[in-house]
């Protein structure tokens, strides 16, 4: 057992809820890259049962760029097939949902975010703002994965779009 | 005057405002323009360089004479049109460039300098003496010129931006936009219908027709129960980019009072599959001696006060025109009781029936009235005419607005028939243009150009569609004789916004200024505000005729972006404040704070620049305390901003061989590296040291500022190079958290945390450890000189290890560590940062030239070998040392002694300095002609900006501890 | 301007770093002699029309490109991932 403590991107950082729409940081578990060597890709695919298609997500796989992709968990053997690395503390994890969820992140990404052109376990290699980022379509909104280090910023800037779409929304005339 | 009845305002909702510190009324629905008519406000703004008295001459965002500033809560936006500006309960306006008022302005001195204020003014007066230019000619031009001014207060107001993406971007809600969007809408594709005004429908709105607001209504109420369409009134497309991308501006709060976080404007960029331009036209004025008094307005202006707003401009209307469409003024202005003074056609053949008295052939040649239009004279088929008026309309015909179509530098086609300007097909890809901005000028041929560019358009994303029924609409034929300018010896303008008359643009002609474009900067028409939307058209055809070319052939100046004028703050959305870049915490920030350490930015990242004790009262007393801690006892730093790239595959080995110019393969498990790497170009591109955690397992680190840099050079190199290697690599800089300890205590703090403890650790090398019950990665490498490791743990365990580290530091005598020690204890080292491989630095210059080694190829090899890249005329790094305790700065250049101090004597220039607590001396890292020849020798250091001029010794970068004793120990 | 990125597809300018001409990965041999590499490093047209050049999808896959485009209209003509180029380095 870890005689130290284990701190989050955003610990002690409670949700925040406007307009019907929740940001809140997520605990998404161990993360693991899988990178395939050239020519393996169809034998880690094996192994892992599966492997996702360009900007799809496929059960705990995630697609993250050419021939690879992160594991929500942890990989089985694949040496020899791919790079295998651990990523888990290198993102934070924002979960975005309710009804602004879309409106708000095209705000942010230049990407057509509206559930017909984005559905569910649709993913992007996509920059937030400035920073890059890996986001996930889900049944309500998104997760957005975040270098760990820019948590906050990531954090400011949904905040400030979400804050903007409210005072919007109640400034109809 | 308000006429009962009339116009979509909404008169249950009284609004106050204020002009000019008096009070207001208006209703909801209203511009400032339209309420400050309805009060029969005239005078609005004065004249951009002759201080001439203006009022309104439009209804729509080109209004070049009346615009204000309008004051919100912190804000104050200049130049804000009045046609455009809504009203709102509280807002204030004021007039602006005139002092003390409005009505007295003393700069309308200007006016009777009028002769000497002729095109090329600036240029012709204030050529010389050349000292005043900056002294006195710049400061006076600029008090007396110029429109709005800025608060010269930092913008605290918010503003946004957002991304959309359709198939089909409708631009403009007349009968072409309406009928093309909902063509589109009916058919299933995904549009957005942007419309610059509050309300949608265009024209019809504005000009009486038949086919009015009703109409519209029905149509916006089927279109927006359509999920597959999204109307975005008030927001005017300003640009048109590559590949589908437009620009558009969104007015969100400038219509209401401030709210929290609610934007001014939000700027969008619209991705769209096609795009119609139905921007409509915009109505000419003719230019007449004194054709700028306020009281004349274009008729189509007339027309939207009446039917839009319920106010008309006048008692007593004349109109002057050239064409047929104009005449619908004053038919309904007449209609609306309003007496119509007189119809005033220049053309000889034009009908004369009217329910008003018309004059054929007729030309207005001067008008009267100080602060407002009393009277006009001129000639008609009949002789000499004078007519007491306050409101004369004009009209020399419509202008299609292509400047969309033409952001990608393509030209508009002149069609004689219409004598306008019209876009060509294909002028943007995608861009479809339809009614009026395409030269159909009727509604009904707008409706159904409207509906046939939307077919077209849809056609090209490869859907059908079917044009709809449509309603019948006027369809009377277009019909004028051009009419510019009506001759006259006095001045009649036609750049309102930037006071160029005709005689300026003749002037410009005569002497050379031929072309279009010379002619435009030599006068200044169309560079103010409205961008010469009332006047390129009328202003190149005066110069075609001054020159005796034919309009088409002297051409269109270029049509920029933004159609109107965008906000800096629009534009910058987002990047205010913390939105300006992100900002990179370590996990031991909070730590640091505590700890009152000050924060410096390194790259995106926070670091701490030191930890101050109670008692040291500058930076100076804590670092050099921090220094003879760590050399001393044991000192704490998070290095975690390192970049970390994990390399693996079978093929890491000869991968890593290729980029860094020394070898990788032969590194045993185990064992710890420095590498260099260069750029192809032969030059430094980073250094770092990449440890070998497997047989095909390497973890490369980079520096901070690099880290990026490198990522993008390695993915390069693989997959430009050797795509075919087995080897992946990704970066997991931020997976770990990793802190260095550092000094003679450094093994003794880390045994106190370490699960078991180490003993023979060798310098170089590395080792998987447990530190709490948490793996870890151990390594023996240092950047202090001192017996160093760094010690690595999952991110998450970071800042709990941190303060672990510092508390059992603290009961050695040590502690934490900030930047300016570490950068102290480097440099004492003879280290290197990217303060020394700035890009313009070989191997060779660093002292490293041996590290390309000559067995291999690499990254960088064959061009670091070119001639002027090593020798003796390279300037080497060196250590300098002042011969007094004067203190030295990086950025200073060196001379040798007895050389006279100018740029041809330059021996080479400081990169880095620091005070040595140590050695109790300043030192300098710097770069020297054939340096690493001339230690012992003595250099004059000249620094200019700080005052400093003092002798060095050049040394060997490495100050302390050359042999590397304290390192291996 | 926007550029289809061979794996995620038509992105926003933004997400793309410019690198400059495809000369790039025309790398001489070792041993070249320095013409070769001064032609590679410095050598460059300058071309009214269709033009080759690399951009790197920074903030998204990471994959590298060639993007064939048209500096006179603009057209963007084709986009194919560098790693799997035809002709490419074995």
């Amino acid at each position: 057992m870890p005689n130290l403590i284990a701190k989050s991107a955003l610990f002690g950082r409670a949700p925040l809820t406007l307009s019907g729409t929740t940001l809140a940081e997520a605990q998404i578990g161990p993360i693991t890259s899988v990178a395939a060597f050239r020519g393996k890709l169809a034998k880690v695919k094996k192994v892992l049962g599966g492997f996702p298609a360009p900007n799809t997500v496929s059960g705990n796989l995630i697609w993250t760029g050419p021939e690879q992709a992160f594991v929500l968990g942890q990989a089985p053997d694949l040496s020899g097939l791919a790079a295998v690395t651990d990523q888990t503390g290198g993102w934070a994890a924002l979960r975005l949902s309710g009804p602004l969820a879309a409106d708000t992140l095209m705000r942010l990404y230049p990407l057509d975010l509206r559930a017909a052109h984005f559905p569910k376990d649709t993913c992007a290699r996509a920059p937030l703002g400035h920073m890059q980022s890996i986001l996930i379509a889900e049944e309500t909104g998104f997760l957005i994965l975040i270098f760990r280090s820019m948590a906050r910023t990531a954090w400011h800037e949904i905040e400030t779009a979400l804050q903007t779409l409210t005072a919007r929304s109640s400034a109809e005339i | 005057m308000r006429i009962a009845g009339k116009g979509l305002i909404d008169r249950t909702k009284p609004v106050t405002f204020t002009f000019d510190g008096k009070a207001y009324s208006g209703f909801q629905g209203d511009t400032l323009a339209s309420a400050l008519m309805a009060n029969d406000v005239r005078l609005v703004g004065r004249s951009f360089k002759y201080h001439r008295p203006r009022g309104i001459l439009t209804a729509g965002p080109e209004e070049p004479n009346a615009m204000v500033e309008v004051l919100d809560g912190g804000s104050q936006s200049p130049n804000t049109r009045a046609t455009v500006q809504e009203i709102y309960d509280g807002m204030a306006a004021q007039s602006q460039n005139r002092w003390p008022s409005l009505r007295y302005d003393l700069l309308s001195i200007n006016d009777l300098a009028a002769p000497f204020l002729s095109a090329g003014f600036y240029y012709k007066t204030f050529m010389w003496p050349r000292a005043f230019w900056e002294a006195l000619y710049e400061p006076i031009i600029r008090r007396a010129a110029g429109l709005g001014r800025l608060k010269r207060q930092i913008e605290t107001a918010s503003y946004e931006k957002a991304f959309a993406f359709c198939d089909l971007l409708v631009i403009g809600s007349g009968p072409a936009g309406l009928m093309a969007a909902l063509t589109a809408a009916r058919a299933g594709a995904d549009v957005i219908l942007a419309e610059q005004d509050s309300l949608m429908g265009g024209r019809l709105l504005s000009d009486g027709g038949t086919l009015g607001a009703p109409w519209v209504e029905a149509t916006l109420t089927e279109l927006r129960a359509l999920p597959n369409v999204r109307l975005m009134p008030r927001t005017t497309v300003v640009g048109a980019y590559d590949q589908g991308t437009y620009a558009a501006l969104e007015r969100v709060g400038l219509h209401r009072p401030a709210a929290p976080h609610l934007p001014r404007e939000c700027f969008w960029r619209i991705v769209a599959g096609q795009a119609i331009l139905a921007t409509g036209a915009l109505e000419r004025p003719i230019a007449f001696e004194n054709n700028d008094r306020p009281g004349i307005m274009l008729a189509s202006a007339a027309l939207s006060y009446l039917n839009r707003f319920g106010v008309v401009p006048g008692q007593k209307v004349t109109l002057f025109a050239n064409n047929d469409n104009a005449r619908h003024a004053a038919r309904q202005l007449m209609a609306a009781g309003v007496q119509v003074a007189a119809i005033l056609d220049s053309r000889a053949d034009a009908s004369s029936v009217e329910d008003c008295p018309v004059y054929l052939n007729a030309a207005v040649t001067d008008t009267q009235g100080r602060h407002g239009l009393t009277q006009i004279s001129g000639t008609h088929a009949g002789g000499a005419f004078q007519i007491d008026t306050d409101c004369l309309l004009m009209s020399g015909g419509w202008n299609p607005l292509v400047n969309i179509a033409c952001h990608q530098n393509a030209r508009p086609l002149w069609r004689e028939d219409i004598a306008a300007f019209v876009p060509q097909s294909g002028m943007v890809p995608g861009l479809h243009a339809a009614g009026a901005a395409n030269g159909a000028f009727s509604t009904q041929s707008a409706l159904r150009e409207g509906a046939d560019a939307a077919v077209q358009a849809l056609a090209a994303l490869g859907r059908s569609a079917t044009a709809p029924d449509l309603p019948q609409a006027e369809d009377a034929p277009y019909r004028l004789q051009p009419l510019w300018a009506v001759p006259g010896k006095g001045r009649a303008w036609l750049d309102f916004a930037n006071d160029v008359t005709v005689k300026d643009v003749k002037l410009a002609a005569q002497e050379g200024y031929t072309s279009v474009e010379h002619m435009k900067r030599y006068t200044t028409q169309g560079m103010a505000p409205d961008q010469g939307k009332n006047s390129n058209v009328s202003a190149l055809a005066v110069l075609a005729d001054a020159t005796g070319r034919g309009i088409a052939e002297t051409g269109t100046t270029t049509f920029r972006a933004p159609f109107t004028p965008v906000s800096v703050g629009a534009m910058g959305a987002g990047g205010q404040g913390a939105g300006f870049a992100p900002q990179r915490y370590m996990t031991s920030d909070q730590a640091s704070r505590d700890r009152g350490a000050p924060m410096v930015e390194a790259g995106l990242w926070y670091r701490p620049s030191y930890f101050p004790k109670p008692g040291e009262t500058t930076w100076r007393q804590s670092c050099d305390r921090e220094v003879l801690m760590v050399r001393s006892a044991v000192g704490v730093a998070d290095v975690s901003t390192l970049g970390k790239i994990d390399i693996q595959g079978p093929d890491a080995a000869r991968f890593l061989d290729f980029v860094y110019t020394n070898t990788f393969s032969t590194l045993p498990v185990g064992r710890v590296r420095y590498g260099l790497m260069l750029r192809e170009d032969g030059f430094v591109l980073d250094d770092g040291t990449t440890a070998r955690l497997g047989e095909n397992h390497y973890l490369m680190t980079t520096t901070t500022a690099a880290a990026g840099q490198v990522m993008r050079h390695l993915d390069f190199v693989h997959q430009a190079y050797c795509p075919t290697w087995q080897v992946r690599f990704i970066s997991v800089t931020e997976s770990w958290a990793q802190f260095a300890v550092a000094g003679p205590l450094a093994k003794m703090l880390l045994n106190a945390l370490l699960d078991e403890r180490i003993e023979d650790f060798p310098f170089m090398t590395h080792a998987e450890v447990s530190v709490e019950g948490v793996k870890a990665r151990l390594f023996r490498i240092s950047f202090s000189g001192e017996e160093g490791y760094e010690i690595a743990v999952p991110t998450a365990y970071g800042e709990a290890l941190f303060r672990d580290l510092l508390a059992k530091a603290e009961t050695l005598g040590g502690g934490a560590y900030g930047m300016e020690a570490l950068n102290v204890m480097r440099i004492e080292k003879g280290f290197i940062t990217h303060a020394e491989i700035h890009g313009r630095i070989t191997a060779f210059d660093i002292g490293l030239g041996k590290m390309v080694a000559a067995k291999k190829d690499c990254i960088g090899k064959a061009a670091s070998q070119r001639p002027g890249l090593h020798g003796p005329e390279r300037e080497q790094m060196v250590g300098l040392r002042p011969l007094t305790k004067t203190e030295i700065g990086a950025g200073a250049h060196l001379f040798n002694t007895g050389d006279k101090v100018e740029r041809v004597n330059d021996q080479g220039y400081v990169t880095s300095v620091c005070w040595s607590p140590v050695l109790e001396s300043y030192l300098g890292l710097a770069f020297l002609k054939d340096g690493r020849a001339r230690h012992g020798q003595r250099v004059r250091l000249v620094d200019h900006m700080r005052k400093t001029d003092v002798l060095c010794e050049v040394t060997d970068p490495v100050f302390l501890d050359p042999e590397g004793a304290k390192l291996r120990a | 301007m926007r550029l289809t990125c061979p794996l995620c597809g038509p992105r926003d300018r933004r997400e793309f770093y410019y690198s400059g001409t495809e000369d790039y990965l025309n790398r001489p041999p070792e041993g070249a002699p320095i013409e070769a590499w001064d032609d590679m490093l410095h050598l460059r047209t300058n071309p009214a029309g269709v033009t080759k050049d690399l951009w790197y999808h920074e903030t998204g896959c990471g994959s590298w490109l060639l993007v064939t485009r048209n500096t006179v209209t603009h057209a963007v003509l084709a986009t194919e991932l560098v790693a799997a180029r035809k002709g490419g380095a074995a």
